[in-house]
């Protein structure tokens, strides 16, 4: 009877406990991400490492507790990253979810972290719906977007006088937003859509496409996709001899893994706008050696953008002395980004971490003087320029 | 035509018979192998992209052109399906169906992942061999010559392929082993040198598929799996076991996607499939298939 009483009390005490221990709890990093298909490359495993170099540079402790950071491969399909959302919000306690390439799939988990009123902080989903229609007080967004993209690109091809376009567009949410952001830049600049074909995700032929391309009347064809199918793309394109024909090829989305894989014979004169480039001052190619070190490739830019983002996490939660979200939501709105990634980077209500972009060119082989020197700057897009302002894009949580 | 001008068909026809080349001698391979050896080769996939990678990793590693890689690549990746046939399918053929399908859906998830592990997906640069750069303008499309020589390439193999088959001695066996191994083994002749034969043979034209599609595709761990889910669904339409039915609806499903791309190109990834279901309610055998598989 004694002893009854004792484990009855044990457990009394046990229970209450519970909400009290429950704050004990380690913060947990959620790094999810495509790891076996067509985006692989450009965030997968090197987005994983770049989190855990993150927490290790932290100190590996926040809190006064071991910081855990788990990862999963969402194979690039939005149902099984939101039941993998779910499943590690609920039962694993993980707070912050990270990376997330796939519109789609960025769409879902930022929806469900807005339900679970936990934090997502998206590297390498693209759509600027996500700091638009969809916008979340627990979401940001941290690398680039479809609007800077075009932003960046359209800009520069439209000065140089390229006002028709044709679109080659991947038929899901990112293909799409990356068409609309672009045709907004070129309808104002007094350019025009001349047509546009719509290739399922993922495709590897593009040869019909390419041949309704060549056949238009574009100054410009437009690749409104990534990773494989752009990969794809090119190489079809100078194949199908589309250059002769006195066409420009504009990769609105490329990433360093990309120009690697076509090799720069192929990739040669591309202009492309990102977020981020290994070789663009000393702090950058400090960071990059180290990863190379890790991976045996230089990282892309949402790569590096997991590392930023991961890194000013641990720091407003270090600042906020709580996991509370919110609370660090609003720690990390407060607190300028100023790391190898970005100067004087900004988040902003909506969820945009607003910096500098960049738009370069690739190289050819001769101005390649050493390994993974793929890039010429052409200039440097200011934050404010690169980014959709505040009150344009039609955030519920921003009172217009 | 159809309001679509007559410039943009051609072009888009043209352009779906050469993938449909690519489709049929990939399920000229898979076709051979069910055939004979009843086993679904679902390491087809892979062993098409080993074809690539491993024409890549001739001219990376040891500076060997397209040319030789086209004969080359095809050996080495038959050399390990001769492995393959002789360690873990041999055990399999009075088996059910679906433990040769089991074997070899493992055999290519583990390959592909031991692929991806090294190289990543995003592919290895492998260009187009210098003479067949460039291409013929021919009014409605400018047709890339390495194009036309997948073409003539993939026909040449199918015709070879079917001569051996229909017109050979060593054709004459395969097919009688078909029909009843038993009695062809009393008669002397080695049925299971035939069968290690044929599995050596479909795989060595799923790698020569392999090297044709290096120059224009990705040479990625991936790209076995984009294609074969394609290549399935032609075996199937055309008749498991019609080696005939094959390469003709290879090439007719090369056709259908042309079309679909033009008509209503989000369609294409599934023209193909509700070509099937709709030809196997019809007649279950597939167009050319014998009525009692």
């Amino acid at each position: 009877m004694k002893l009854f009483k004792w484990c009855f009390g044990l457990l009394a005490l046990l229970i209450t406990c519970g909400p009290v221990c429950a704050q004990q709890e380690p913060v947990k990093i959620g790094v999810m991400n495509d790891q076996s298909s067509i985006y692989a490359d450009l965030s997968g495993l090197g987005g994983v490492e770049a989190a855990r170099m993150a927490v290790e540079d932290f100190g590996g402790s926040v809190l006064g507790q071991p910081i855990q950071l788990v990862s999963a491969d969402h194979q690039n399909k939005a149902d099984v990253a939101a039941n993998l959302a779910n499943r590690w919000y609920d039962a694993e306690h993980v707070d912050v979810i990270v990376d997330v390439p796939n519109s789609a799939a960025a769409l879902a988990v930022q929806a469900i972290a807005n339900q679970k009123k936990k934090l997502v902080l998206i590297s390498t989903g693209a759509t600027s719906d996500l700091t638009g229609p969809k916008c979340s007080a627990y979401g940001a967004q941290w690398t680039y977007d479809t609007y800077s993209l075009a932003a960046g690109t359209a800009r520069a091809l439209i000065q140089e006088k390229a006002l028709k376009w044709y679109f080659i567009t991947a038929d899901y949410a990112f293909g799409h937003a990356l068409q609309a952001d672009t045709t907004k830049f070129i309808t104002a600049a007094g350019g025009e859509v001349v047509g546009s074909s719509l290739a399922p995700f993922p495709t590897q032929d593009f040869s019909s496409f390419l041949l309704s391309a060549a056949g238009s009347s574009a100054d410009v064809v437009a690749l409104a996709n990534a990773g494989g199918d752009t990969i794809n793309s090119i190489k079809q394109a100078r194949e199908f001899n589309l250059f002769q024909k006195g066409k420009r090829l504009a990769a609105l989305l490329m990433f360093i893994s990309d120009v690697h894989s076509l090799g720069l014979n192929t990739a040669q004169g591309t202009v492309l706008t990102t977020g981020f480039y290994w070789d663009l001052n000393d702090a950058t190619r400090a960071w990059s050696k180290r990863f190379f070190e890790r991976r045996h490739a230089m990282p892309t830019m949402t790569q590096a953008g997991v590392y930023s983002a991961v890194t000013h996490y641990l720091k407003a939660v270090q600042a906020a002395g709580t996991k509370d979200p919110l609370a660090v939501m609003k720690k990390m709105q407060d607190t300028p980004v100023n790391d190898f990634f970005a100067k004087d980077g900004k988040l902003r209500p909506d969820g945009r971490m607003v910096h500098d972009m960049y738009l370069v060119q690739v190289k050819t082989p001769e101005e390649s003087k050493y390994p993974w020197d793929y890039y010429k700057v052409l200039r440097t897009i200011p934050a404010d320029d690169a980014f959709r302002p505040l009150k344009e894009g039609g955030c519920p949580l921003i009172a217009n | 035509m159809f309001g679509i001008p007559a410039q943009v068909l051609f072009g888009q026809l043209m352009l779906g018979v050469i993938n449909g080349a690519f489709y049929a001698t990939m399920s000229l391979g898979l076709a051979l192998i069910f055939g004979v050896l009843n086993i679904i080769n679902f390491t087809h996939g892979a062993q098409y992209m080993m074809g690539g990678f491993v024409a890549w990793m001739l001219l990376q590693y040891c500076g060997i052109g397209y040319w030789s890689a086209l004969v080359l690549a095809p050996i080495i990746v038959g050399l390990s399906g001769l492995v393959i046939e002789r360690l873990l399918l041999r055990h399999l053929y009075n088996l059910d169906h679906l433990y040769g399908l089991l074997l070899t859906f493992a055999l290519s998830l583990v390959i592909e992942g031991l692929f991806r592990e090294y190289y990543g997906v995003s592919g290895q640069p492998y260009e187009i061999p210098e003479s067949l750069r460039g291409g013929f303008d021919l009014g409605f499309m400018f047709l890339p010559k390495y194009r036309a020589w997948v073409l003539l390439a993939s026909i040449g193999i199918c015709l070879i392929t079917w001569l051996v088959v229909e017109w050979t001695r060593l054709g004459s066996y395969l097919r009688a082993a078909t029909e009843n191994p038993m009695l062809v083994r009393a008669l002397g002749i080695r049925v299971p040198n035939l069968i290690t034969m044929t599995y050596v043979g479909g795989v060595m034209l799923a790698a020569f598929a392999g090297v044709l599609a290096a120059p224009i595709y990705q040479v990625s761990s991936i790209m076995g799996s984009n294609i074969i889910p394609v290549v399935f669904a032609v075996v199937v339409i055309g008749g498991l076991g019609s080696i005939f039915g094959a390469v003709v609806t290879g090439f007719m499903v090369g056709l259908l996607e042309g079309v679909t791309k033009l008509v209503y190109p989000p369609a294409t990834n599934m023209a193909v499939f509700a070509a099937m279901v709709v030809i196997l309610l019809l007649r279950p055998q597939g167009l050319f298939g014998r009525r009692n598989y």
